[in-house]
């Protein structure tokens, strides 16, 4: 029920609405709960209404944070070849 | 899929369980709820339970709106879509809910009455203009994340000057629901949930933020993170939530950070305000009724409201004695526990609630789950 998936925004149209895509499939949908959304935004939709806009900076250091929590388990399975 | 394949790698996911594995202390035992049905399907379907060490256990929680309505709930619908002016619009994963004397929306809609899948609750705000004959029921269900889009609907339906619109709501509150587990006090022993902490909601959260969530887990000394629905986020909370409990910490800390503000989405809580006030009481299945754990349409929004058009009077209804999807969903038992499991009851003729929706605890296990535990049981007597 909760489910809602990432997708680009590529155009802006009137009434809060806009276009957008995901994997080749474009759909309009609504933008109203977002202020600010620009072309090239990935945001969340949900149920016909983007709930939030992606940060790609935060996306981006939440995937090195896994990085890093990866480490300990890494190093001592190399500890443990050698 | 940009934002998608990156939080899937299984290299990585099994060298963080790895490291969940070197810092879970052997002297204890972890026991996490994921509150959220999606976290549910997401460590069924990616076998995350398979990559934690036996002493890290993930039991269910309450957060799919399908599983956690009551059955008068979905009679109330059923009633109102066998009244010949009404059609009754609803999101796909109530269709087959089971509701009282084997009754179900996929049913009454085989004996006629103009039930309709929508993707969007715009969807019905259309199909009312578009039928000005008809009396458009929007069947409005679930916690937070979906709340702001029927409030915005409604207010699609004010501008549009539709009299033939209203909405069945049924839309519930996270922060009780986890309350309602965490407050045990005055249950009998044999019915406490005692978990370690919580994955906290993913979606829920970009809408409420994760403020809420401050004062449950101060009070009830549990941790809560809120994680994403992609299976590296679920891992990687679970290492957050043993390292907060392996250091004596009950913090609120946020795993997806890419889409959640600790404040939330501003613009989607005033539209929620706007249109909607709290309940003083509402019955959830599993959990009995809580207290302000509901919505139901203001006062000034009255004419949009179908349980006061239709006069919809609540009818006491009782589940089917033998399901177990009440304990199910308060995590005092697993699936396989309930006797009707795979047997009488199962995705195509679900007996229960958490059998229907792909997220409820049930229909995740049977879909995925079970094929673990034949494997297990088959070693474990082969080593007999």
């Amino acid at each position: 029920m909760c489910l809602a998936i990432p997708i680009r925004v590529e155009a802006l149209l009137p009434d809060q609405m806009a276009r957008v895509t995901l994997g080749g499939v474009s759909k309009v949908v609504s933008v109203a709960l977002l202020d600010d959304v620009r072309p090239g935004d990935y945001v969340l939709l949900h149920v016909g209404y983007a709930l939030t806009r992606l940060d790609p900076v935060e996306a981006e250091r939440t995937l090195a944070m896994m990085r890093e929590a990866a480490v300990p388990a890494l190093r001592a399975m190399e500890e443990a070849a050698a | 899929m940009k934002y998608i394949d990156e939080y899937r790698d299984g290299a990585l996911a099994r060298s963080i369980a790895a490291t969940i594995a070197r810092e879970a202390s052997p002297d204890r035992h972890y026991k996490f709820m994921e509150f959220c049905g999606g976290h549910t399907h997401a460590i069924s379907r990616y076998g995350i339970e398979d990559l934690l060490p036996s002493n890290v256990e993930m039991v269910h929680g309450p957060g799919c709106p399908v599983c956690v309505l009551p059955i008068g709930r979905i009679d109330d619908a059923i009633r109102l879509a066998m009244r010949s002016e009404v059609t009754l619009c609803t999101y796909a994963d109530l269709m087959r809910v089971p509701a009282s004397g084997g009754a179900s929306l996929m049913k009454a809609k085989a004996a006629g009455a103009d039930i309709r899948m929508i993707y969007s609750p715009m969807d019905a705000v259309l199909i009312a203009e578009a039928e000005s004959a008809r009396q458009v029921v929007f069947f409005a269900i679930g916690f937070e994340t979906t709340t702001p889009s029927t409030a915005l609907a409604i207010g699609l339906a004010r501008r549009k000057q539709l009299s033939n619109f209203s909405v069945f709501c049924n839309h519930v509150l996270t922060p009780p629901a986890i309350r309602a587990i965490l407050d045990t006090a005055n249950l009998p022993e044999v019915e406490r949930v005692l978990v370690d902490g919580f994955v906290g909601p993913a979606h829920v959260s970009t809408v409420i933020g994760t403020t809420p969530y401050v004062a449950l887990a101060a009070e009830f000394e549990k941790p809560v993170v809120v994680a994403g629905f992609e299976p590296l986020d679920v891992v990687q909370a679970i290492l957050m939530l043993v390292r907060q409990v392996n250091q004596g910490r009950s913090d609120v800390e946020n795993q997806y950070i890419r889409a959640v503000a600790p404040e939330g989405n501003l613009i989607a809580q005033a539209e929620i305000a706007e249109i909607f006030e709290l309940r003083e009481m509402f019955e959830w299945r599993g959990l009995g009724e809580l207290p302000m754990s509901a919505l139901r349409l203001r006062e000034a929004h009255a004419q949009f409201d179908a349980e006061r058009r239709f006069d919809v009077v609540p009818v006491p209804a009782a589940d089917n004695p033998a399901c177990e999807c009440g304990d199910v969903l308060r995590g005092l038992k697993k699936p396989a526990d309930c006797k009707l499991f795979g047997t009488v009851c199962s995705p195509e003729t679900p007996m229960g609630s958490c059998m229907v929706s792909p997220e409820g605890a049930c229909a995740a296990h049977w879909t995925y789950g079970r094929f673990r535990d034949r494997a297990k049981a088959s070693i474990v007597q082969a080593a007999a």
